[in-house]
């Protein structure tokens, strides 16, 4: 007997076909298996009233940190992916930084195993470009896209190695995987913990610099072009950098790119009174930039929203400013933040930021969903865009608090998050 | 067991956060308490029955006996907590550092800690009193008012005195404290050293900035004059010891090129032959000593007034010699 699920009457917004109507959208054995206006339901088929909602192409996070194995302290894949549903997210792609390091088909079955176990979010597997990301010899990086693996990264660490970086975009190209770059170069950087500017210098902290980042994106994207790989920018903070990477893709290189809610949102004055959430990698840097990442996002330069969600036990952030780790969580607070902030705000409008957390996400690692077409997986996100709500990372599903954006008002939050067809989290209940 | 606020606030974590009015209070409560150290019998009971820890977490003799001499002759109890911070984890000791003071009951912490924020994060999480000696490169607000104190004296004001900062500003919490101090008091401030040594965004902060250090003798009423790290030439900040002292040492030549006597000031330990000469050192315009005897009073006074004294009573307290 076959599972159906029918969303009935919601504002249907799928920019991979257009779409931006009222429809009914019928789930059959974890399939789309139709969109149009008067759905007939299957004998059997669960209902979902999804009048005044909007429902989308289940959302995609490219970029987050799970910790498992061995930060099980800060998240595990099961809490991550939950927290993940709860933000609205039926995907997301996990960091190869953990302890060991996700360098080989072993470490990318266990990341499977241990997401297939939590029922929530999908979860893809990043592997390390780098054996151990120590950036000395590729990793196996054919076995572990055999074993599911969806990209490589050695994210956490930039590749300081620039030969290296030109062979792992050489090799992966076999593979069909994108090459993902935590862009930075560490000795511009000089252990800075902030954006080097005015902040930085009256609070006495080391700063680094946005030419830290942008040599390592112009070095990315000349290694791209050289190569013909696909090199994917994680998490772009600077102006320069979008300019880069914008004419870059204008001469037809292969390049896709990252802006995060905290990048589009705050400046490095959030780091004011030694805020130690507010401390990730790269920093939050001036209004220009973040000027510069909007108009990115907006235009499609950097074609994916991701959080780079990265949880860190409340200890580890409960310190001096230099001693902090780096890095804040993202999962349950990424579409509030889109909706009221970006779209909200007119910088993007809606069907854009289904693009950004949908479509292009799933176009840059070559997944499935991104889509509601006939056939395609069912994956949805059903959103009421009106719902206000206050952040309390108390309630986060995420095993880690660590956000800047507590106690802000949001309006906009996932409903539903579908899972081929299967309802994996739904809002108060 | 909250506090009420005392005249200069709960704590002194920085001089960025005070009003010059504030600055003003403390370097006149200070003006008393010099002549403390000048009796026979060095003590007053003025802090008579508080409790003081001395929480170290960075080496530092000058700052550390500086206080305990004033934490004594104000007749407190105090405690000296030093730990080098290589052996543990420095954040992690901190919370646990601040949660077991907290226990003890005690009164004030003067802290010193490698970290930039340091004295303030402890402040937010202890009702004691927190006295920052030094966090990071962000402020030690008690060598700026020590400073303050000493060109008072010479010079009678500090409005309109036009002060530079040679040296490592990029790396200094002493830089930082001076600069907030002195604009606050209506002083012009330079600051000079080689642009590595410089951050980023510094004449921001309504300092002028002088490349080379002829310059800013030429501009200057008084240098002061920083303590180099020694480890700079690692990171790529500097060549070399000699070529920073070649170029941008304070030296008796280049004294005696400058249109008018320029105080010499500089907190120590002094690298002599690297930013300063040993004749500069030594010589007639500098106040080095005189900074140091000052220290003790600034940080009577600081202690004096956190503990709830009235600037009014400053004189009073010292009266009532405790035998």
């Amino acid at each position: 007997m076959s599972a159906s699920l029918l969303i009935r009457g919601g504002r249907v917004v799928d920019p991979s076909q257009a779409l931006d109507a009222t429809r009914d959208v019928l789930v059959v054995d974890g399939r789309i298996a139709e969109v149009s206006e008067n759905v007939e339901a299957p004998e059997g088929a669960q209902e979902v009233d999804a009048s005044g909602l909007l429902v989308t192409p289940g959302l995609i996070d490219v970029h987050v940190h799970l910790r498992e194995p061995g930060g099980e302290h800060k998240e595990t894949i099961a809490t991550g992916a939950k927290a993940a549903a709860a933000g609205g997210f039926t995907s997301i792609c996990a960091m190869p930084n953990t302890d060991p390091v996700i360098d080989d088909p072993a470490g990318v079955g266990f990341v499977l195993a241990q997401a297939a176990a939590a029922r929530a979010a999908r979860v893809y597997p990043v592997g390390a470009i780098s054996h151990g990301q120590e950036g000395l010899q590729l990793a196996a990086v054919g076995e572990m896209v055999e074993a599911g693996a969806v990209g490589i990264t050695d994210d956490g660490n930039p590749v300081m190695d620039s030969g290296l970086m030109r062979r792992a975009l050489e090799y992966a190209q076999a593979f069909g995987v994108p090459v993902a770059d935590h862009p930075e170069d560490l000795g511009v950087s000089a252990q800075g913990g902030m954006n080097e500017g005015l902040v930085s210098t009256r609070l006495g902290l080391r700063g680094k610099p946005n030419a830290s980042e942008d040599i390592h994106i112009v070095r990315d994207l000349l290694l791209a072009e050289l190569t013909g790989g696909h090199i994917h920018l994680q998490h772009v903070s600077t102006a320069y950098g979008v300019e880069a990477i914008r004419q870059a893709k204008a001469r037809g290189i292969k390049a896709t790119a990252e802006a995060s809610p905290h990048h589009l949102i705050l400046t490095d004055e959030a780091v004011e009174g030694y805020n130690t959430d507010a401390k990730m990698n790269p920093p939050l840097r001036s209004a220009v930039d973040r000027e510069a990442v909007r108009e990115g996002l907006a235009d499609g330069t950097l074609c994916v929203l991701a959080t780079d969600h990265a949880p860190h036990h409340y200890d580890e952030k409960e310190q001096a400013f230099d001693d902090a780790p780096n890095g804040i969580v993202g999962l349950e607070t990424s579409l509030g933040l889109a909706l009221t902030h970006l779209v909200g705000k007119g910088l993007i409008d809606l069907a854009t930021m289904v693009e950004r957390m949908s479509c292009s996400p799933a176009r840059a690692f070559n997944l499935e969903g991104g889509t509601l077409a006939s056939g395609s997986i069912g994956d949805v996100t059903i959103v009421d865009v009106n719902e206000a709500w206050k952040v309390d990372r108390a309630a986060f599903l995420s095993k880690s608090h660590n956000t800047p954006f507590d106690g802000w008002d949001l309006t906009g939050r996932a409903r539903y998050t579908i899972v081929g067809g299967e309802i994996v989290w739904q809002a108060n209940g | 067991m909250t506090r009420t606020a005392s005249s200069i606030g709960k704590d002194l974590i920085g001089l960025e956060n005070l009003s010059a009015e504030q600055i003003l209070t403390i370097l006149d409560a200070s003006e008393p308490f010099k002549e403390i150290s000048e009796r026979r019998i060095k003590k007053v009971p003025a802090l008579r029955g508080k409790t003081i820890v001395n929480l170290f977490f960075e080496p530092s003799t000058r700052t550390r006996v500086s206080f305990e001499f004033a934490e004594k002759r104000l007749s407190a109890d105090t405690v000296n907590i030093s730990s080098s911070g290589s052996s543990v984890v420095k954040g992690e000791n901190l919370v646990d550092s601040a949660r077991n003071l907290e226990a003890m009951r005690i009164d004030m912490v003067v802290i010193r800690h490698g970290s930039s924020g340091a004295a303030g994060f402890l402040a937010e999480r202890i009702p004691s009193m927190v006295i920052n000696a030094g966090d990071g490169s962000h402020e030690h607000p008690t060598q700026a008012l020590l400073d303050m104190l000493t060109i008072r004296d010479h010079l009678g004001r500090i409005e309109g005195l036009k002060v530079c900062i040679v040296g490592d500003i990029r790396h200094s919490r002493v830089a930082r404290s001076n600069i907030y101090g002195l604009i606050k008091l209506g002083a012009e401030v330079a600051v000079c050293g080689p642009k590595t040594l410089l951050p980023m965004g510094i004449a921001d902060l309504g300092v002028t900035v002088f490349s080379r250090i002829e310059e800013a003798i030429e501009w200057a009423d008084v240098l002061n004059v920083l303590r180099l790290q020694l480890e700079r030439m690692k990171g790529g900040f500097l060549p070399s010891l000699r070529e920073y002292n070649r170029v941008w040492g304070v030296t008796k030549a280049r004294l005696e090129a400058a249109p008018r006597d320029v105080l010499i000031m500089h907190p120590g330990p002094m690298n002599r032959g690297v930013e300063i000469d040993s004749d500069v050192a030594d010589g007639p315009q500098q106040v080095i000593l005189e900074q140091v005897t000052n220290g003790v009073a600034v940080r009577m006074a600081v202690l004096y007034l956190l503990a709830g004294g009235e600037p009014d009573t400053a004189e009073a307290a010292k009266e009532n010699v405790d035998e």
